[in-house]
């Protein structure tokens, strides 16, 4: 082996799989049992019948999927969590590569700045949406009173009860809580393009616009994929922002899938387990989907090669 | 380049770092003034940006409610419990899978990575039906177990990385020395992945902390909830305790703001394993 080989070697030696496996046998049974056998538990609940306390009764066969699929809010509720997905990770991009661009700059208070950017990261999703029926409130929100202020609208917007807004207002905060992650992936991103690149670019008289169009985001490519899809994901899991700028909405008309088949099980008249559950394995499956392509496009390895 | 554009232009990036620090902050602003305002006061209209009445008491309030007490303890003991958990359980496992090659060792790696894009949600039915026919419905074990195996993913990629960072010579030394894999991981390579231990033990805190769904669905009994379900109760159709619910949402905020900013460095690095260098 040449030295410089031996430097390079990151791993100790060889070890037999089942020495291996006794280290990650811990691991391996967490994820047993609260990953893969919930999963299985929600497949057998699809397949069962429930009554409304939850106990099952007998086997449904495939008559909970069948159920689910001619819903009569299935419709909107499919165009909801697409509108919503698309637009808001659409939305995050976009705001978060002027984001970044700005937070990679030195300024006085640079490191203040960063740490605002992070709060909504780090707040709870719960409370911050909490917090947005409040700022969103028809009587008493600060949004109204601002917007009545200087003059943009004069009578108050019903930002969570007209049906025309209600989606519209969660996309908001759906960007507002994705911004963080976002531009923190696309700093890294910017941080890793090497200075003379840019210097390169600028010696040969590019505009900043031109430096940024042919030089920056190509680089930017692997951020910008790993952000997009990581961002699907994460935004189609959303639970805490439509369950709780939606709550006093009745029916689905702004629910998305995941929170359809959270109310179908435990908030709706029926409290139907195992039609909640046949809608589980759609969003199981659609998630799979999308950490399928992830997988592919980023091309992920584990991290040192 | 003179110096004159260049200074306005840094003046400019600024006014524009301060809007922007505005914009994140206004609505955690407005949290942390309406706990200190009086609940009516809340909701008057119209709205007022600063209290009317400052009330400072709310906070002693809250601390001093049976309830919140509960919650708290609760939110504190899920929290600890599940980043307990994640530590001892990643620390092998990140360990054996960076240093060694073994058959199964990127099915493994696979799997890990799929629990980390998955979050708990899509699964909560299925959580459900678990932890119902276990009789687990509303104990601590069942919220502590799901938080850990969601987020053992994220401690794993970090001690992954700090471990593949150590030179293999360190660990030979200690080999030839007698001794064993167990050892040279306790005394040799723990103490040189600190900086991953403590990312790893932040990140796997604030997640267990702010959970929302799983705790939603598992704790009914009113006094096992913890604080992201609990402090809802503060207004209901039977109260209206508006400036309690904001402080204990600024309790609930707070530390966990500061906690996140310490580990800002090493985050993007944990979440995007394996496919940004």
């Amino acid at each position: 082996m040449t030295p410089r080989g031996r430097r390079r070697r990151r791993q100790t030696g060889q070890i037999s799989s089942g020495a291996a496996w006794l280290w990650l046998a811990p691991a391996t049974a967490l994820i047993l049992g609260v990953v893969l056998f919930p999963a299985i538990q929600l497949f057998r609940a699809s397949r069962g019948e429930y009554s409304i306390t939850g106990l099952r009764t007998g086997d449904a066969g495939w008559s909970n999927y069948t159920a689910v699929l001619n819903h009569p809010s299935l419709e909107v509720v499919v165009r909801n969590t697409v509108i919503w997905v698309v637009v808001v990770v659409a939305a995050t991009i976009l705001i978060s590569l002027g984001l970044a661009q700005l937070l990679i700059k030195q300024f006085p208070g640079r490191r203040i700045v960063r740490w605002a950017v992070i709060v909504p990261w780090a707040a709870s999703l719960i409370i911050t949406s909490q917090l947005f029926v409040l700022l969103y409130d028809y009587n008493y929100g600060i949004i109204n009173h601002l917007l009545k202020k200087v003059g943009l609208i004069e009578t108050s917007i019903d930002f969570l009860g007209d049906d025309r807004l209600t989606l519209a207002s969660m996309i908001v905060v759906g960007i507002f809580v994705s911004l963080p992650f976002t531009t923190f992936v696309f700093i890294a991103g910017l941080n890793a393009i090497p200075g003379d690149v840019m210097e390169a670019a600028r010696v040969d008289g590019a505009s900043a616009w031109k430096r940024y169009r042919h030089v920056t985001l190509p680089l930017l490519r692997p951020a910008l994929m790993v952000a997009s899809v990581l961002n699907v994901i994460y935004v189609f899991n959303s639970f805490p922002i439509v369950y709780t700028l939606n709550d006093r909405n009745p029916g689905y008309a702004h629910d998305t899938t995941i929170t359809f088949m959270y109310k179908l099980a435990f908030e709706s008249q029926e409290k139907d387990v195992g039609m909640s559950a046949a809608a589980g394995i759609g969003n199981v499956l659609l998630i799979l989907v999308v950490i399928a392509v992830y997988m592919k496009v980023v091309n992920w390895q584990e991290q040192t090669r | 380049m003179s110096a004159a554009p260049t200074s306005t232009r840094r003046v400019g990036t600024t006014l524009l770092g301060v809007l922007v620090a505005l914009v994140f902050l206004a609505p955690y602003l407005v949290m942390v003034l309406d706990s200190l305002r009086t609940s009516t006061d809340v909701k008057t209209t119209p709205p007022s940006i600063l209290p009317r009445q400052w009330q400072w008491d709310t906070y002693a309030t809250v601390i001093g409610d049976g309830r919140f007490v509960n919650w708290l303890q609760t939110s504190l003991l899920v929290a600890f419990g599940s980043t307990a958990l994640v530590i001892v359980v990643a620390i092998p496992a990140a360990y054996m899978t960076a240093r060694y090659r073994f058959r199964g060792r990127m099915a493994f790696l696979v799997v890990v990575l799929i629990t980390q894009m998955f979050s708990p949600t899509a699964l909560v039915v299925g959580l459900y039906r678990q932890f119902f026919e276990l009789n687990m419905v509303n104990t601590y074990g069942a919220l502590i177990l799901t938080n850990a195996g969601f987020n053992l993913a994220f401690a794993v990629w970090i001690l992954h990385g700090f471990f593949s960072s150590i030179p293999v010579e360190v660990e030979e030394a200690a080999l030839l020395d007698g001794a064993s894999r167990f050892q040279i991981l306790r005394k040799v390579m723990l103490p040189l992945t600190r900086p991953g231990l403590v990312t790893a033990t932040i990140f796997t805190f604030i997640a267990a902390w702010n959970e929302y769904i799983v705790a939603l669905t598992l704790m009914l009994d009113d006094a096992k909830k913890p604080l992201t379900v609990g402090f809802r109760s503060y207004v209901t159709g039977y109260e209206q305790h508006w400036d309690q619910l904001f402080a204990a949402s600024v309790i609930a905020v707070v530390p966990v703001v500061i906690l996140f900013a310490i580990i800002e460095k090493h985050l993007v690095g944990g979440l995007t394993a394996g496919s940004v260098k």
